[in-house]
């Protein structure tokens, strides 16, 4: 699994959503399944997924698809596209 | 046998076998240098905690590690951070996460006590009392319950002060920022039960620490006379009840305040 797969997996799991679902424009709080509940599980999800540990800054700015990309690449992960 | 039966299995375990009650556990305590959080260090690397100890001196940490390792079966490490600094804290936390991987148990007990009568409260008092006892609590908190979430649960111990439920002249800032840790203690037991991690406080009475040592003859035998039990309290003692919030043993205890004060009254 490369990091993009590890990244849809980790948003599949956590808020229970198809695939086809989980793009670059997807916001927090625009489908009912991510809450801030779901939230914390998707950060739970993303620091397995990639092994690191995500600051409090990190969890508040991370409000879309893109930008949970964006956040994770921080720690040294690079995604290919 | 029968009252056997009335036992947890974690109970009967640690009662028949040799297990420690926290064996392998990976623990951190704030404020480990002295007093009541190196009682708990003590007590807690002696039940089989892998421990991580928190303070403001790296001399005083290692000269505590060092006498922790010769009777702990576990590794002891180090965690030099002020806990009213949110940066330090975030970086304390990721080092413990490289080294650790997670944590089981969050003992909250750095903190200060900074007395003055209220026309005498600087603002720089009440940043410095507030930033230690309570802000520290929360952003220790807030990292350790994502790490003890992500092991399936856990334990937070909160030591608060019998000041926070009882009140003392001259102790206006102290005391409202070890009852804010209170408060803080319930409404985290309700937001992290689902998650299987258990919030407690202590609110320790008059114990023989620096801070209680720091008072005049007449005032320390005021604070004695006001015990029931007619001594001060031996910080070995605050650590037992930490002990037993942070295993199995309180595997149903969560958002409760437990008093180890000698029956004092102020």
């Amino acid at each position: 699994m490369n990091n993009t797969d590890k990244l849809i997996h980790a948003f599949v799991t956590a808020l229970g959503i198809d695939q086809s679902l989980i793009k670059d424009s997807l916001e927090y709080n625009t489908i009912p399944q991510w809450d801030s509940v779901a939230h914390m599980a998707l950060i739970a999800a993303l620091e397995d997924e990639f092994d690191i540990m995500l600051d409090t800054d990190d969890i508040i700015d991370m409000s879309s698809v893109a930008k949970a990309k964006e956040i994770v690449a921080r720690y040294d992960i690079t995604f290919d596209d | 046998m029968q009252k056997l039966k009335k036992l947890s299995p974690d109970t009967i375990s640690h009662l028949m076998t040799d297990t420690m009650l926290l064996e392998d556990k990976i623990v951190l305590v704030t404020g480990a240098t002295k007093g009541i959080g190196l009682a708990i260090a003590r007590k807690f690397a002696q039940e089989g905690a892998r421990i991580f100890i928190n303070g403001r001196n790296q001399l005083e940490l290692n000269k505590i590690s060092v006498e922790l390792g010769k009777f702990s079966k576990q590794k002891v490490s180090t965690l030099l951070f002020d806990v009213s600094d949110p940066d330090q804290v975030k970086f304390g936390f990721q080092s413990l996460f490289k080294e650790a991987k997670g944590l089981d148990v969050l003992v909250n007990n750095a903190g200060i006590l900074d007395d003055a009568l209220i026309g005498m409260v600087t603002p720089e008092q009440i940043r410095n009392v507030y930033g230690s006892n309570t802000f520290g609590t929360i952003y220790c908190s807030q990292y350790a319950s994502r790490l003890m979430q992500r092991r399936g649960g856990g334990r937070i111990v909160n030591i608060s002060s019998i000041i926070a439920t009882h009140g003392n002249k001259g102790q206006v800032v102290y005391g409202g920022s070890k009852a804010a840790v209170l408060g803080m203690t319930k409404s985290l037991a309700k937001e992290l039960a689902p998650s299987n991690i258990c919030v407690n406080a202590i609110a320790p009475g008059f114990i023989d620490t620096d801070m209680a040592n720091s008072l005049d003859e007449v005032k320390f035998q005021e604070r004695v006379d006001s015990i029931k039990m007619n001594r001060i309290g031996r910080p070995e003692e605050v650590a037992d009840v930490a002990l037993f919030l942070s295993s199995n043993m309180s595997s149903y205890v969560t958002g409760q305040v437990i008093g180890v004060d000698g029956g004092m009254l102020i």
